[in-house]
């Protein structure tokens, strides 16, 4: 293959990541925009709607596309609950300080590993793609699930983003943001946005996560990878901006993309972390983050 | 106590009868003490115990008293091991330059390492030493010609005899010269600690972490006091991982993964952040409670990550931080 189709395949694998990262990545953004907490064991919510999602299709028999669709409803709703009992039972219990929490995460992310390497083993397993088309470029045959994938990421950035500016959950969201005392002055129940955020940052996760098994498989340890990247994105876009978050994510997925195929993924992977932690150092809110008030 | 501090012996010798001095003196004599007793299993088992202890003493400066959370701490361990383990396979170091080749490491990784992490505070410090150390933990996967990557290598031969100075010859796959090399250093850095923590710049620290801005108030150069423990805290970590790669002989990059970023954490607030002791306390614990269970399950991480729900909810200050609240207020 020449240098141009190659280039070409190369952005539609990181036009992949990123829609896939996008979503993973607004999840923490969002947890840490409202409640000023990082949480670690996102991926390993990320990857707990990976193994759920097998486990939903392999429920259904009869066609792909409708175990998927049953996995697509219910792995989201199922992750989310497991996420509310953590916030209600744990960091509820830590008031939610900035370190205790994250090593409460930490707690959490070796728990939800253990659970599932115990009950769904070292393997990994696909699930089928609901649907099955090759697109066919003039240089190679491209799989369309992805670019559906990329659709339904976008789909839903966008819904998210809707109910965050255009309804009333999204408006006592951004209350509780932008002044946790405020909101609760005006009587919004500040603990239970905190608890509902929680539980929406980890299904967005969990979406994703069923988004890409199809072209992944699920393993246990699939979240690392995914909490890495997110934690890039987030910081790079600003802890707590949404825009950012989305900016961000297109920019490491595609580079993300390029440099896997053109170098080694180890020196790109490294190169990423210490650009990020060098962003970190020098501009602490990130390249789209506003200054702390 | 109370007669023992009426007891006033002339100034010089005051800390012979010293509480806190008598407590970790014989906590080590007890360690000394304790390989006549023990089984060959227990005394192996120790000793590895003990060299991880180091890591936690070192981890505790910065996290225990100058109140910085790092989960970066591996990169600084596996500078040791690999200062270690790289010279000594590669460059045909002795035991002895090999384990100060370690020390260099990590000195100087830590110290460039605080000079940019330290920019940075709080939730950002956290994050910053994490990717550090997995930009860390990757250059040991990078370099898998010289590191073997995650398989690791095994020193072999002469290596594992240390020739010190004097003539004397230590044979370094004994298992009884490995449990008192152990101790050695395990002694050296919890009373180096001890001393520091009473120091004029132990004080400091403390007050760093009770109010970093109050200190900065009074005149004291935070900034420098908080590299100052970082540096030591990682030449400390850096010892630990040396020893470890000298006296077991096995160097892999798994000891530069997140997981052993989180280890020392988890050790030294089972133990009791801030109190010298607390990290032995809390490694021997954690060690052996994985030890038994693990007789049961697999489940390893289980264990782990219960017991770091456990104490981050109900015992924030670790057993001996919750000794020390209720019924020892002079504990260091």
């Amino acid at each position: 293959m020449d240098f141009g189709p190659h280039l070409f395949l190369a952005i539609l694998e990181g036009t992949v990541t990123a829609a896939v990262l996008a979503l993973t990545a607004l999840g923490l953004s969002l947890v840490f925009g409202v409640m000023r907490v990082v949480n670690v064991a996102h991926g390993e919510f990320f990857m707990l709607g990976a193994v759920l999602a097998w486990w939903f299709a392999s429920l259904v028999s009869g066609s792909p596309a409708l175990g998927f669709l049953v996995a697509l409803v219910l792995s989201p709703l199922a992750v989310g609950a497991v996420a509310l009992l953590c916030e209600r039972t744990v960091l509820r219990r830590v008031n939610y300080d900035p370190e205790a929490t994250i090593v409460a995460t930490i707690g959490l992310l070796y728990i939800i590993q253990q659970l599932v390497l115990t009950f769904y083993g070292p393997d990994a397993r696909p699930v089928p793609a609901p649907i099955n088309f090759r697109i066919q470029f003039p240089w190679f045959g491209y799989s369309g699930y992805k670019l559906v994938v990329v659709a339904a990421s976008v789909a839903l950035l966008i819904a998210t983003w809707l109910v965050l500016t255009r309804t009333r959950l999204g408006l006592v969201m951004r209350a509780t943001q932008y002044d946790r005392e405020t909101a609760q002055a005006f009587a919004i129940p500040v603990d239970r946005v905190y608890a509902v955020v929680f539980a929406i940052g980890a299904m967005l996760a969990a979406v994703a996560a069923v988004l890409i098994v199809p072209i992944q498989q699920a393993h246990y340890l699939m979240g690392h990878d995914p909490l890495l990247l997110s934690f890039i994105v987030v910081i790079i876009g600003g802890l707590g901006s949404i825009l950012g978050t989305v900016v961000a994510a297109a920019i490491v997925g595609l580079s993300d993309g390029v440099i896997s195929v053109f170098f080694s993924p180890t020196l790109a992977k490294i190169l990423a972390t210490l650009l990020v932690a060098l962003v970190l150092v020098v501009r602490p809110q990130g390249l789209f983050g506003e200054a702390p008030r | 106590m109370k007669l023992l501090r009426l007891a006033a012996l002339p100034r010089p010798y005051a800390w012979l009868i010293d509480p806190a001095v008598i407590l970790h003196v014989g906590a080590l004599a007890a360690l000394l003490v304790a390989q006549l007793v023990l089984s060959d299993y227990a005394i192996l088992s120790l000793a590895r115990v003990m060299v991880l202890a180091v890591y936690a003493v070192g981890y505790n400066i910065l996290f225990g008293y100058a109140g910085l959370l790092s989960l970066g701490h591996a990169m600084l361990f596996a500078a040791g091991l690999y200062g270690a383990g790289l010279s000594a396979a590669h460059l045909s170091f002795g035991a002895p330059e090999a384990f100060l080749a370690g020390i260099a490491a990590g000195f100087a990784l830590s110290l460039a390492f605080g000079l940019v992490a330290l920019r940075t505070s709080g939730v950002a410090f956290m994050i910053v030493t994490l990717m550090f150390a997995q930009a860390g933990y990757l250059t040991s996967l990078y370099f898998a010609d010289y590191t073997r990557g995650d398989e690791g290598f095994v020193l072999r031969g002469d290596i594992r005899r240390a020739v010190l100075p004097g003539g004397l010859s230590l044979d370094l796959t004994n298992p009884v010269v490995r449990y008192n090399l152990a101790l050695a250093l395990l002694a050296v850095c919890l009373i180096g600690c001890l001393a520091l923590v009473r120091s004029p710049v132990g004080r400091v620290l403390v007050a760093i972490r009770e109010n970093e801005e109050r200190t900065r108030m009074l005149g004291y150069d935070t900034q420098a006091t908080k590299l100052l423990a970082l540096v030591l805290s990682g030449t400390v970590a850096a010892a630990a991982g040396a020893a470890y790669a000298l006296l077991f002989a096995y160097v892999g990059a798994t000891f530069a993964s997140i997981q052993y970023s989180i280890l020392p954490l988890l050790w030294v607030l089972l133990g009791g952040a801030g109190t010298v002791l607390g990290p032995l306390v809390g490694t021997v614990l954690m060690f052996y409670l994985v030890d038994v269970t693990s007789g049961y399950t697999s489940a390893y991480m289980l264990v782990v990550g219960v017991a770091l729900l456990v104490l981050v909810v109900w015992f924030p200050k670790g057993l001996l931080g919750t000794l020390r609240e209720r019924a020892m207020p002079w504990l260091p």
